[in-house]
């Protein structure tokens, strides 16, 4: 069945507090190599049948309506995903 | 909503205030309802249980968005709980003419940013801990329906219980909030949660939406506070009541 993965990150100017922690975390295990996380979210939506400009279009208004808030964080990614 | 006794000795409410209904939202995880209809009830007033599923309000006078983790905070804090059928007529009684007074508290708070009846957004504590303190705050705006019964530059002190209590909103908006006189609470002495300019609750531009952060409901009876007398929540009670009463916002 076909999925459509929405990818939901933090905007730029916003702290991120748990990316701040992994970052803090990273090089106590030896992880020196990074100096910035940023920690996002990733839906996946199934779909029952064929993913056609129509629910494409309800996955996106999801995406902008409930999966983010639009004063914290922007929809990056909206994509059809065949397995 | 079945009576619980009181704790210590109160006199009679004011009659002439005590047929206001202030109605108190439960959603699947909210913690707080009953210490807010608790808090109704000592203010004297009549508190009425509204359920996130009734397709109405019941005819109450004001409502009451009480805390906890609504939905157990999945996906955001508050945004589920959002687009429940009842929050549908809140944000439409809010708005309307008859601007109905409407308080979140802490979740609550969070719900009523979800719901853009308030600008901006809460994210989790600068510390990423839960935080649970006596917190003094500053009354910025006494001039709500909620904060009516509070003098300008009052502090208070209530309790503060959360893990995603800090305050974002954009350049812009904060200068909105500041230059409006919209913020209505700030904290005092130490920002528990990292919230931009020490914002711990706000108000919408007609005065009639109020959200906090910090709990007032658990500060109406003897028995909080290090000294174990405050009370210094019920002034929000009072207030709506007085509102109510009075006909102003």
């Amino acid at each position: 069945m076909p999925r459509i993965v929405v990818d939901v990150m933090p905007k730029p100017e916003i702290l991120d507090p748990q990316g701040k922690a992994i970052v803090g975390a990273l090089p106590r295990l030896g992880f020196d190599a990074f100096s910035g996380v940023r920690q996002g979210k990733r839906f996946e939506l199934t779909v029952d049948g064929e993913v056609n400009d129509a629910v494409l279009a309800q996955a996106r208004e999801a995406a902008e309506t409930l999966l983010s808030n639009p004063v914290i964080e922007d929809v990056v990614n909206v994509q059809v995903v065949e397995d | 909503m079945t009576e619980t006794p009181l704790i210590g000795d109160y006199s009679t409410p004011n009659t002439e205030l005590s047929g206001a209904r202030v109605g108190v939202v439960t959603f699947p995880g909210t913690l707080d309802d009953r210490d807010a209809a608790r808090a109704v009830r000592l203010a004297g007033a009549e508190a009425v249980s509204l359920w996130h599923a009734d397709a109405n309000l019941h005819d109450v006078d004001a409502v009451i968005i009480p805390g906890g983790f609504s939905y157990g905070d999945y996906l955001r804090a508050g945004a589920i709980s959002r687009f429940a059928p009842l929050m549908d007529k809140i944000i439409d009684a809010a708005n309307s003419d008859a601007k109905l007074p409407v308080l979140g508290i802490c979740n609550g708070f969070q719900v009523l940013t979800e719901s853009h009846l308030l600008p901006g957004s809460m994210i989790k504590n600068d510390h990423l801990k839960f935080i649970c303190r006596d917190q003094v705050l500053r009354v910025e705006n006494n001039q709500t329906a909620w904060t009516n019964q509070y003098t300008a530059g009052q502090e208070i002190q209530i309790v503060l219980k959360n893990q995603d209590g800090q305050y974002v909103a954009d350049e812009h908006t904060l200068d909105e909030l500041e230059g409006e006189g919209r913020v209505a609470f700030r904290y005092v002495g130490w920002n528990p949660n990292g919230s931009r300019r020490d914002i711990a609750g706000i108000t919408n531009a007609a005065g009639n939406v109020v959200g906090l952060m910090p709990h007032p409901e658990h500060a109406v009876e003897a028995g909080y506070g290090p000294d174990h007398t405050g009370t210094d929540g019920l002034g929000f009670f009072t207030s709506v009541l007085t509102t109510l009463v009075g006909g102003a916002k």
